[in-house]
């Protein structure tokens, strides 16, 4: 094992800067805690961090392309038999969806016949784009990703992001060409709900946990059951309604706690989507909210 | 001093980009808590090595854009790896006189360094839930430390970096 690191002959004058090596690290300590400041309260950083994640960007793609090329050889390697059999079964697939849609067509008309008669607002199909994951993550305890579309596609912070199956995120970060998405199931990120069958109005948390959602404040004699779906309630703007965010997995009753433990588990493959669908022009958020604020911050002092 | 004209920089270039790319390279959950801070080590080993090309002012620039790819506040890993790059500078006379685990404790506390400053400013602006993983880093680069700072000697002596 080396005894010393480098050898004399190797060395180089090492103060060439003499003592300038303090002020140099008082220069940008002062430059990280203005650029800090700035980015925390005023947002004024965000074309910077734009400009600087097209550096970034290739990097990310590189990171990316082993999946891409594992995808693409298994598209190209997989049998006739295997194709045949996929082809088969998407086709009832989409046999059975397409009859589910006659009958959902009926039900829309239906539904904004009787919003014209109790003259409420009707609600906009939103327009839906598909976006593709970039496999690039950094941070263990935040629930991020980071998907291939920007400002360029017409993506904006706060736009919500869905998976086949329901409510992934939303938009946080945008870059030009890639964006970064917070998670439903981050620490920080809470999702207003409603239960499907009653139409009870809850929290959903994100734990930091890829498969658990915690809804706090519930009173222990609240109507909620194991197997409850939650949708988006669309309170707070930000989320549109009615899409599927999670399911009740387990409801504790301690008589000793003011609320209820409840606990869901998101319906969103949130570890395995590769495509994800950004809605478009649904919502837009309600003015009082600060434009880039991650929406609905947590409304308390620390993690119980 | 040697002449300036082909100095390699493209070396020290390649390398810190190999491990931003390590930094950033997906894996699955469990061994994504146990991901060294290759960047800050390059940086490290870098300062140790050529303290006149590679301080605090690329140390910090690595930092911010480490920053814009983990989607942290601009300026948070940037002022810890300037802070640490700083350390290194001051105290690279000595550490290049240790054995290899005798520096890789005073990696140990470096990496402890950063991660406390960069914990401590997301700990200030948002409530972020305190977890005794979150210093499982600090752990395996040290354990890496040797093995980067091998990889990174041979390449800067065959390949004449100066």
């Amino acid at each position: 094992m080396a005894r010393s690191a480098i050898t004399p002959e190797q060395m180089k004058p090492l103060f060439a800067r003499g003592s300038y090596t303090t002020l140099r690290l008082l220069v940008f300590v002062l430059l990280s805690l203005a650029l800090m400041t700035l980015d925390h309260r005023q947002h004024g950083l965000d074309s910077t961090r734009a400009a600087l994640s097209v550096l970034i960007y290739p990097v990310q793609y590189v990171i990316n392309l082993p999946f891409t090329a594992g995808a693409w050889m298994a598209d190209s390697l997989s049998t006739h038999t295997s194709l045949l059999r996929e082809n088969k079964e998407l086709r009832d697939q989409a046999l059975l969806q397409s009859a589910g849609l006659q009958k959902l067509n009926g039900l829309e008309s239906e539904n904004t016949r009787l919003r014209e008669l109790l003259q409420s607002s009707q609600r906009v199909r939103g327009e839906v784009r598909a976006a593709e994951l970039l496999a690039a993550d950094i941070d263990p305890f935040r629930r991020q990703i980071v998907i291939n579309k920007g400002s360029q596609h017409g993506v904006t912070p706060g736009l919500p992001l869905l998976d086949a199956n329901g409510l992934m995120g939303q938009v946080m970060r945008v870059g030009p060409i890639s964006s970064i998405a917070l998670l439903i199931t981050d620490p920080s990120h809470a999702v207003p709900v409603q239960v499907v069958r009653n139409g009870l109005r809850a929290l959903a948390l994100g734990t930091g946990a890829s498969d658990r959602l915690d809804l706090p404040y519930i009173p222990n004699d609240a109507d909620i059951q194991v197997g409850d779906l939650l949708i988006t309630s669309g309170l707070g703007g930000r989320f549109p309604p009615d899409y599927p965010v999670a399911k009740v997995v387990s409801v504790n009753h301690d008589p000793g706690q003011a609320f209820a433990m409840i606990r869901a588990a998101p319906s969103a493959h949130l570890e395995h989507s590769r495509e994800v669908l950004l809605v478009l022009g649904e919502t837009s958020p309600p003015a009082l909210l600060p434009e880039t604020a991650p929406p609905p911050a947590r409304p308390r002092g620390g993690k119980p | 001093m040697i002449p300036t004209r082909d100095r390699r920089g493209w070396v020290i270039a390649l390398t810190l980009l190999a491990a931003f790319t390590l930094g950033l390279f997906p894996l699955p959950a469990w061994a994504g808590l146990l991901r060294p801070e290759w960047v800050m080590l390059a940086l490290i080993y870098w300062c140790l090595a050529l303290p006149d090309r590679i301080g605090i002012g690329a140390a910090w620039s690595m930092g911010l854009l480490l920053d814009v790819a983990s989607g942290t506040l601009l300026g948070q890993h940037a002022l810890a790896f300037a802070l640490v790059a700083y350390i290194t500078i001051k105290l690279c006379v000595r550490i290049r006189r240790f054995t290899l685990w005798q520096q890789a404790l005073i990696i140990l506390l470096l990496v402890f360094i950063e991660q406390m400053l960069v914990l401590w400013i997301s700990g200030m602006i948002s409530q972020f839930p305190w977890h005794w993983a979150y210093l499982l880093p600090t752990f395996t680069s040290m354990l890496v430390w040797p093995g980067v700072f091998l990889v990174l000697r041979h390449m800067r002596r065959t390949l004449r970096v100066t």
